[in-house]
């Protein structure tokens, strides 16, 4: 009885690090680029280059780690164009980043049906080619960690370490206080002497890589292709669940796995034969998020100055 | 000659950055470049394709018609969205309220048995309601909790796309043996002279007129007007209301607006209302005017989020949303004839839309190019 309870809970949670992984890559990216004071509402944008560049890299050259290094580039570049609007020339943050959703999703089509014979979905990548999965046949057949463990690509566990990593550099670094400094108050901050439109670009531009990862860590990992309603979303989910996590790394990591979570448990739910439609299960992922929204987190604050321009006073 | 250039130049820039219009047409301007850059980077030549464009939106009474039907959703996205923003919040969630509005208004238009002038306006009214309660659900949810409404609205999207999906494979709704609903009941469609047009007489006559027979091939309805009378009303409310000011205020400065004796949560509440009945109505009419009935949907189909650009290309002005809407349905309709004709990714489409929407970010930029040309001008 206890090991058939012990087994199911397994599953649901190797569901849940599988679902949780890309979110959590993603809204790592936003909390670098908000903590910097530059809101980021273009992730889903960033997110959607990243599968398709890791996706088509995958399929061309047959190395995942390469392909998901090129997701975070083309992420990053899409980060360098997000910094140049909003950090160079003040944009309205928001609407940089709705910008750069659409151009997200209309690039990637486009270079899909150049790359790919005019199709919006690309080649399957080789399952030889796909993500590793580290932990595969380690533990016993039939095990608990077994069920966990087997089926987990590397992009996992390395979705973790990047969250302590970040966590580190914004608290623990004299760098990742500055940024938090320029996200809190860019003019203190400049008097000071730090190169407050340096560190936003660095930000920025990380934040596109992490995107550009957790994109990658969908086309290269979770499916191994990448098709035109892939991200659908995943993006702003992400986003919510930065917010949800306080703009904090460990924070958006939870918000991410109790999402991941939901979804995990709406699966599990999935393969029996109750009497509750589908359609009513999938719904509880986001359910869940708002009731836990209501009920247990109070009002969240935002670095103080997310998504304000920061202009150097004028000298004349 | 000189002397002229330079005049010129000058109403140039005070053209494009001292008027918010001039300002957009050349965001406009440079999206359709960027794209035109993709297009021949890519080996099409880019003035086939916007001629493609262009004559895929205009070559035909049908085809204004189509790109017309295309651009009324969008108008009714965006004017939600517009109307968010300008009281302060931000409505990603128009996508979620379409459905519901569409959800609503096949159950109204299907369940009721109304008599001809009465039954639409009791769809389309419980279609808003809905999706007004919907949206309002947001705005309650940050009054009363400080939900942050772009996640409360994110979550909601699903839960609505869902909800569709598990009404449609509910039975009473369900058409048997497909993933669709029931259509309404023909008192409840309001296509332009749908009877006439399947008439005898109808028929005869629209074979000696072809433009008008080319004209209502297509679903034609009464959406597009009603769109514009939103603006209109949304303009009113927003501009000439006691109502539109305290919105106004509560969205230019809360703590500002709550001191002045201004009740903040009532309003986020009542903005997060009208926000989701207009992105309602924009579901409403798809339903009555063109689709009349709802189908299985896989992921989301886009209306709220292009509404976000309609909204940010109209500046969030409301006569601006009509304009916006109607380039937008055009690239759309129009962009997606240069496939089949040409062979080129008709995505180009979203490539423009996003680069319009980037230039309108900076406008600086703009100012700084135009100024650098000025100047080049006046040390020659």
């Amino acid at each position: 009885m206890i090991e058939t309870i012990l087994s199911n809970l397994a599953l649901i949670l190797g569901t849940t690090l599988m679902y949780s992984t890309p979110l959590i890559y993603t809204s790592l990216g936003g909390v670098l680029s908000e903590n910097s004071g530059v809101i980021n509402i273009g992730l889903e944008g960033m997110m959607v280059i990243g599968a398709f560049i890791g996706a088509a890299i995958g399929y061309y050259v047959g190395n995942p780690w390469i392909a998901f290094i090129g997701a975070g580039v083309a992420g990053g570049l899409f980060g360098l164009l997000h910094a140049f609007a909003s950090v160079t020339f003040g944009a309205n943050q928001v609407v940089s980043g709705i910008a750069i959703n659409f151009l997200g999703i209309g690039i990637a089509l486009f270079l899909s049906r150049i790359f790919f014979e005019g199709a919006t979905m690309t080649k399957s990548i080789q399952l030889d080619n796909k993500m590793p999965r580290p932990l595969n046949g380690v533990f016993p057949d039939g095990s608990i960690l077994n069920t966990i463990f087997d089926n987990q690509y590397a992009t996992v566990y390395l979705a973790f370490i990047m969250v302590l990593l970040i966590w580190f550099f914004l608290y623990k670094t004299k760098y990742g206080l500055r940024l938090r400094s320029v996200g809190e108050h860019p003019t203190a901050a400049d008097t000071l002497g730090i190169n407050v439109m340096g560190i936003r670009y660095f930000a920025v531009i990380m934040s596109g890589v992490f995107a550009g990862f957790g994109g990658a860590a969908m086309s290269l990992a979770i499916v191994s292709n990448f098709r035109p309603t892939l991200i659908s979303g995943h993006g702003f989910i992400a986003l919510a669940a930065m917010i949800f996590g306080k703009w904090k790394p460990q924070g958006a990591m939870l918000a991410c796995l109790l999402f991941g979570g939901a979804q995990g448990l709406a699966v599990y739910l999935g393969q029996f034969d109750i009497n509750i439609p589908t359609q009513l299960i999938s719904m509880l992922p986001y359910v869940i998020t708002i009731v836990v929204l209501i009920g247990f987190v109070g009002k969240s604050s935002a670095p103080s100055a997310d998504g304000i321009p920061y202009e150097k006073e004028s000298k004349y | 000659m000189k002397l002229k250039m330079k005049e010129l130049r000058r109403a140039l820039y005070i053209f494009a950055t001292e008027k918010t219009v001039g300002f957009t047409l050349i965001s406009i301007f440079l999206g359709l470049v960027v794209g035109a850059l993709f297009l021949a980077v890519a080996g099409f030549n880019p003035f086939r394709a916007y001629w493609i464009m262009l004559q895929g939106i205009f070559a035909k009474p049908s085809y204004i018609s189509y790109t017309i039907i295309r651009a009324t959703p969008l108008i009714l996205t965006g004017l939600s969205i517009a109307f968010a923003f300008k009281t302060g919040l931000f409505n990603i969630g128009a996508e979620g309220q379409f459905i519901i509005g569409s959800v609503a208004a096949t159950a109204a238009g299907y369940f009721l048995h109304l008599p001809l002038l009465i039954h639409i306006p009791v769809v389309i009214i419980s279609a808003v309601l809905a999706a007004g309660i919907w949206g309002g659900l947001a705005g309650f949810f940050k009054a009363k909790f400080g939900v942050h409404e772009v996640i409360s609205t994110i979550m909601l999207n699903w839960v609505a796309l869902y909800f569709q999906n598990f009404l449609i494979y509910t039975k009473g709704f369900q058409k048997p043996g497909g993933e669709t609903s029931y259509s309404i009941q023909p008192t409840a469609n309001m296509m332009i002279l749908k009877t006439w047009k399947q008439s005898e007489a109808g028929r005869e006559w629209l074979l000696q007129h072809p433009f008008w027979k080319d004209l209502l091939r297509t679903p034609m309805n009464w959406g597009f007007v009603i769109a514009i009378l939103m603006a209109v009303l949304v303009w009113f409310i927003l501009n000439k209301t006691a109502l539109g000011f305290r919105l106004r205020a509560v969205g230019f400065n809360k703590f500002a607006a709550e001191y002045g004796g201004i009740n903040v949560n009532k309003n986020m509440i009542i903005s997060m209302f009208i926000a989701g009945a207009l992105a309602g109505l924009a579901g409403a009419l798809q339903v009555v005017g063109v689709s009349h009935k709802v189908t299985l949907i896989a992921a989301m189909e886009g209306y709220g989020f292009d509404g976000i650009a309609v909204a940010l290309i109209a500046n969030s002005n409301a006569m601006g949303c009509i304009l916006a809407g109607l380039l937008f349905g055009a690239l759309k309709y129009g962009g997606a004839k240069i496939q089949p004709f040409m062979q080129a990714p008709s995505e180009v489409v979203s490539i423009v839309i996003g680069s319009i929407v980037f230039f309108i970010s900076i406008p600086k930029l703009i100012k700084l190019i135009l100024t650098r040309k000025s100047k080049k001008g006046g040390t020659k």
